[in-house]
């Protein structure tokens, strides 16, 4: 609770504090000795061994690799959508071993927001709904104006009442992200955002993720294949067979 | 914090309500749909309830009109001098009335007709009218007759003819429609002709063995009949009269629709129970599809009882609805019963709304749909948020403990319900067996017919043919429960076709060949000789001389019946002790007899002391009595000792006179005693021209025509049989429901496949032709799987129950299975236009809305 609170603070723009806040908030993401495997009949298939890396709060982070690398999995144990087999996943400083699904479920709603490949909004909800439902679940009342006002800033102020099947890829993806943010969240999971669009509404998608990211302070993990968009953030972990390859750390922008 | 708590459970539940109907909104055509499929059966379900809650009430209301008095006191012998006594100390009776069948001749025509004589006294009916065309006839009065309207329409006779009784010529004022108690199909064997009570004695019709009622009405509305039947009650009973109050009679009316409507109960829940399936599978595949939809909800944390929630919320509001409007169109529906049922129904009707149906109603709307969306509904459970990610997810399919409970409580639910409607633990729980047993054959000899299908595919046919089946097994498709919802109405309709096939083979054979078909009742000893010369005459064979003796129990075991009726735990059944036997006395058995214990004596000396008898096996029963027991008679005064020498299984079933007490031969020959004869007559011709001559020569002779008692069963079949077609129509209509459901759910399926043949060259009249394959052999498939059901439970009926060859009728085969094929192919083609003329464009782009 205490650390959503700071998070605001930082979003309300006192960013003087911002390194000291650094200093002991630390680590948002940390994994060790991870390690999962998922059997299909006798079969014993492990997807991710070996992995350990961290993200600092506010980083954008990459994760490469080729098609069946174990990046998606890996972001699924990351953002406590499973459990894996071995090691220990600590996200906001909680410890995800330990949770209930419903625990884990709160955890999500509270500081993590995803984007997905496929967009993946609700088809019988308008857009406007869409972006509302994570604050709702919060039980927060303000959630519709809250809601109008980030499909403004994704430029879908007229399309607010369409539903998602009235609305073009990109227009979709906006709205994805828009309620990707909606809940204030301090990590962002975006699974290949770009995946299921063309090069340039692709573009604007990335810089509407960018920008939202820097203005709210939000922690960015992306997962994808198209390493020009990997060279845009600050951290490139690439995956191969379900280890860790290489950890590049990009300093500076 | 305690406050915080409560403020943020409020909103949750808010948003619960709130994403419920979004979500709802959306998919509102289908969820329309699940309604429907419920609609019909809680219709079925609430018309019956109603219309049994309204005749209930109806006959209370107005049940002092059924008897038309308060209360009266009846016997079969003139009252005895304390029956006398008893009544002058109530105040005295205000009417009495001495009846009797009799046969009835007519001036102007040479028809006879057997006729229930009504000689009455006083004002009686108290309560409701005698209604009269011309109105209000004063017949006694006047001197004059009143006779019922089917019999003046049927002779052809007016008012100004004249009856002849017996010795009796009166001339009748008017025709009679309706009186107090009695309704049209249970007096058309006998139809009332009501005179004054002073022409009884002139008649001379009361003989030896005439079955006479005398009847004594009170009118007295202040009076606790309830107390007066404690307190006078065991004393008539002991004169052989009886106290008979508007109270139970009214009772006892109610309860033979009781039964009648418990059985259309049922019926109509079937109805339901095939809505409720068919929601069952609907959601199934609802949830299915909304999968992705839970999984990105649980990854923006929503906890799975959320999510749970969200749909459950869905299906109580269908539940909701659906049993709101099904009660709405119950209440409209039960205005038609009347109609339907006609003069079955003994009360003028009045249609009243009683909240306690509207509440079952709506209590099985939701609790049924509930009950039965709960299994696809814990899926959801299951449901990870991993499957946001990754489109093929592992889902667990292993069946939780919740899911068992899930069915569990479905079928605790039905034989609850079952309970309520029967209020009998036993039956109610056959019922659910049966249900059960029905819908796993059905759904056994469904799917047997489509692995049948898929194994001896017909390659050979032409390819519109082979789709239309093949469409029949696509993926998620929900061939097995369309089959099944036709099948159940198809096997409703065809059972009860079968049924009333085999009830009236049975009648007929017994009507048959050299079966005796013309009964004649009272003859007297001395009127032997004469109405054998006249089926002498007549050339027809005498088929059967039964003897009939009249006789009490004065004894049982030892111990007088006196004593017995005084003693308030014996465990002797006590129409036993009030009962007039009319036994015979014979040689041998006859063929609807047949001995279970004991030794049959079929003749012994008159002086040799005990007689031995042979008794019925529900008089043993009834009586607790085994081989070996004692019992005394009292034959018109005189006692006799006698021993229960044997116990005889009697088949009631059979038209024919059977006896519960047969005596030996050798003992009664010399007892007051009267005949019953029996002939067969070839036709009505002859039967009419025979009647004729024994009225005109032996007028106390009652004779009843079997072909005309067969008739009147066939149309009392018949119209009950309309009401349960009624029924059964239901089922199919909920069928045809669960069809159109399952047509929508997988719009957006066939659509890609027709614009894919499309696309692929096919013409728009080879897609046609496709589609009516595929919704032709659903249909046949439903339909046969009924009538094989059917046929089987007719022929099981056949064996166990009526004893009869059954022979199926074609009907079933020839109109029933085409007519739904041809409804099937209709609905489906009706339905799937918008499948067959959707552009190509609209599957690539995506955009259909299902």
């Amino acid at each position: 609770m205490c650390v959503l609170k700071l998070s605001e603070f930082l979003y309300l723009g006192c960013l003087t504090n911002t390194k000291l806040f650094l200093l002991f908030m630390s680590k948002i993401l940390n994994v060790r000795n991870l390690k999962k495997t998922y059997s299909s009949g006798s079969n014993q298939l492990t997807v991710l061994q070996e992995i350990n890396f961290d993200i600092e709060a506010r980083e954008t982070f990459a994760i490469v690799g080729p098609s069946g690398s174990g990046k998606t999995t890996l972001l699924g144990l990351c953002a406590g959508l499973d459990s894996c087999d071995t090691g220990e996943i600590t996200l906001c400083n909680v410890p995800l071993s330990g949770l209930s699904e419903d625990e884990l479920a709160k955890l999500r709603n509270q500081k993590v927001g995803f984007v997905f490949q496929n967009f993946q909004l609700l088809p019988t909800l308008t857009a406007l709904e869409n972006v509302a439902v994570p604050l709702e679940l919060q039980g927060d009342k303000n959630a519709l104006e809250v809601a109008t006002e980030l499909l403004g800033k994704v430029g879908l102020q007229d399309r607010i009442h369409h539903y998602p099947s009235q609305l073009s890829g990109g227009e979709q993806q906006r709205v994805a992200v828009a309620r990707a943010f909606s809940n204030n969240p301090e990590i962002l999971f975006a699974d290949e955002p770009t995946g299921n669009l063309d090069t340039a509404t692709g573009e604007k998608i990335v810089k509407l993720l960018f920008d939202l990211n820097k203005e709210r302070g939000t922690t960015l993990v992306i997962v994808t294949h198209d390493l020009e968009l990997a060279q845009q953030t600050q951290n490139i972990l690439k995956l191969k067979g379900g280890r860790i390859v290489e950890h590049e750390k990009r300093m500076s922008l | 914090m305690k406050d915080l708590h409560a403020r943020s459970h409020s909103t949750a539940w808010r948003w619960l309500l709130k994403m419920a109907w979004r979500d709802g909104k959306a998919s509102s055509k289908r969820l329309l749909l699940f309604v429907a499929s419920i609609v019909f059966g809680i219709a079925a379900v609430v018309a019956i309830q109603s219309f049994g809650e309204n005749l209930r009430q109806n006959m209370a209301l107005q049940s002092k009109a059924l008897m038309g008095a308060d209360y009266k006191i009846d016997s079969n012998h003139p009252p005895k001098e304390t029956v006398s006594k008893l009544m002058d100390s109530l105040g005295g009776y205000q009417s009495r009335e001495i009846s009797f069948p009799s046969m009835a001749a007519f001036s102007g025509t040479e028809a006879t007709k057997l006729v229930q004589v009504r000689g009455i006294e006083g004002e009686f009916p108290f309560y409701g009218m005698l209604e009269t065309n011309p109105p209000n006839a004063a017949y006694q009065l006047k001197n004059a007759a009143l006779v019922d309207a089917t019999v003046m329409m049927q002779l052809g006779l007016n008012p100004g003819d004249s009856i002849r009784l017996g010795k009796v010529t009166l001339p009748i004022l008017a025709s009679l429609k309706s009186i107090p108690g009695s309704n049209a199909v249970f007096s058309s064997i006998a139809p009332p002709v009501i005179i004054p009570y002073h022409f009884i004695e002139k008649t001379a019709l009361v003989q030896t063995g005439s079955r006479v009622n005398y009847d004594f009405y009170f009118l007295d509305p202040n009076t606790d009949l309830e107390k007066l039947d404690e307190s006078i009650g065991k004393v008539l009973d002991a004169e052989d009269a009886d106290l008979d109050t508007h109270l139970s009679t009214s009772q006892r009316l109610g309860r033979r629709y009781d039964n009648f409507g418990k059985f259309l109960n049922l019926v109509a829940f079937i109805a339901l129970l095939l809505g409720c399936v068919g929601i069952a599978s609907s959601v199934q595949i609802y949830i299915k599809e909304k999968v992705q939809s839970i999984a990105v909800l649980k990854c923006l944390g929503a906890d799975n009882r959320q999510v749970f929630l969200i749909y459950l919320l869905q299906v109580i509001a269908i539940g909701f609805l659906g049993g709101l409007l099904g009660t709405f169109a119950g209440v409209l529906l039960q205005q038609f019963f009347p109609y339907l049922l006609g003069d079955l129904i003994p009360v003028s009707f009045e249609v009243a709304v009683f909240p306690t149906v509207l509440f079952v109603g709506l209590l099985l709307g939701v609790v049924m749909s509930v009950l039965f969306s709960l299994n696809p509904l814990l899926g959801t459970l299951h449901i990870s948020p991993l499957q946001a990610l990754r489109v093929e997810g592992n889902q667990t399919k292993r069946k939780s403990k919740s899911q068992l409970f899930a069915s569990a409580a479905i079928i605790l639910f039905i034989f609850l319900f079952a309970l309520w409607v029967l209020r009998n633990p036993l039956y109610a729980l056959s019922f659910v067996l049966g249900i059960a047993l029905t819908f796993l054959i059905l759904a056994a000899v469904a799917s047997l017919f489509i692995k049948l299908i898929k194994k001896y595919f017909p390659v050979g046919w032409h390819f519109p043919a082979r789709q239309g089946v093949k469409n029949l097994f696509r993926p998620q498709n929900q061939t097995l429960i369309l089959v099944l919802a036709i099948g159940i109405g198809t096997f409703l309709i065809s059972t009860l076709y079968f049924t009333k096939d085999l009830l009236l083979a049975q009648a007929e054979m017994d009507a048959q060949a050299n079966n005796p078909n013309l009964i004649l009742l009272d003859v007297q000893s001395d009127q032997r000789q004469a109405v054998k010369q006249i089926l002498t005459n007549a050339e027809l064979d005498l088929t059967d001389e039964v003897p009939i003796v009249t006789m009490r129990l004065h004894a049982i075991k030892g111990i007088l019946t006196n004593t017995i009726r005084k003693d308030s735990t014996s465990r002797i059944n006590r129409w036993i002790l009030n009962h007039e036997f009319r036994v015979t006395y014979r040689d041998s058995l006859i063929a609807s007899e047949e001995i279970q214990q004991g030794k049959w004596i079929g003749q012994v000396d008159q002086n040799k002391g005990i007689i031995p008898i042979s008794v019925s096996d529900n008089l043993a029963r009834d009586a607790d009595l085994t081989v070996g027991d004692t019992l005394t008679f009292n034959v018109q005064g005189v006692l006799m000792k006698t021993q229960v020498s044997s116990i005889r299984a009697v088949d009631w079933g059979r038209v024919q006179l059977n006896f519960t007490v047969l005596f030996p031969k050798g003992i009664l020959e010399n007892a007051p005693q009267f005949w019953v004869l029996s002939t067969h007559v070839p036709n009505e011709a002859a039967s009419a021209a025979v009647q004729q001559d024994l009225v005109r020569d032996l007028p106390n002779i009652s004779v009843i025509d079997l072909r005309q008692v067969l008739a009147l069963v066939e149309s009392l079949l018949s119209k009950i049989a309309w009401l349960i077609n009624f029924m059964a129509f239901f089922s199919i209509l909920t069928g045809l429901i669960v069809l159109l459901g399952a047509l929508k759910t997988s719009k957006y399926q066939r659509i890609k496949e027709n614009v894919l043949l499309r696309t692929l060259g096919a013409k728009g009249n080879q897609i046609f032709k496709i589609v009516m394959f595929e919704y032709g052999f659903l249909g046949l498939l439903g339909g046969f799987t009924g009538v094989i059901l059917s046929l089987i439970s007719s022929q099981v009926m056949a064996i166990w129950l009526f004893d009869a060859p059954f022979i199926p009728s074609w009907v079933p085969f020839l109109v029933l299975i085409p007519g739904i094929v041809l409804l099937v192919i209709f609905v489906g083609l009706t339905n799937s236009f918008a499948v067959i003329k959707s552009p190509p464009l609209s599957v690539l782009r995506k955009e259909v809305n299902v």
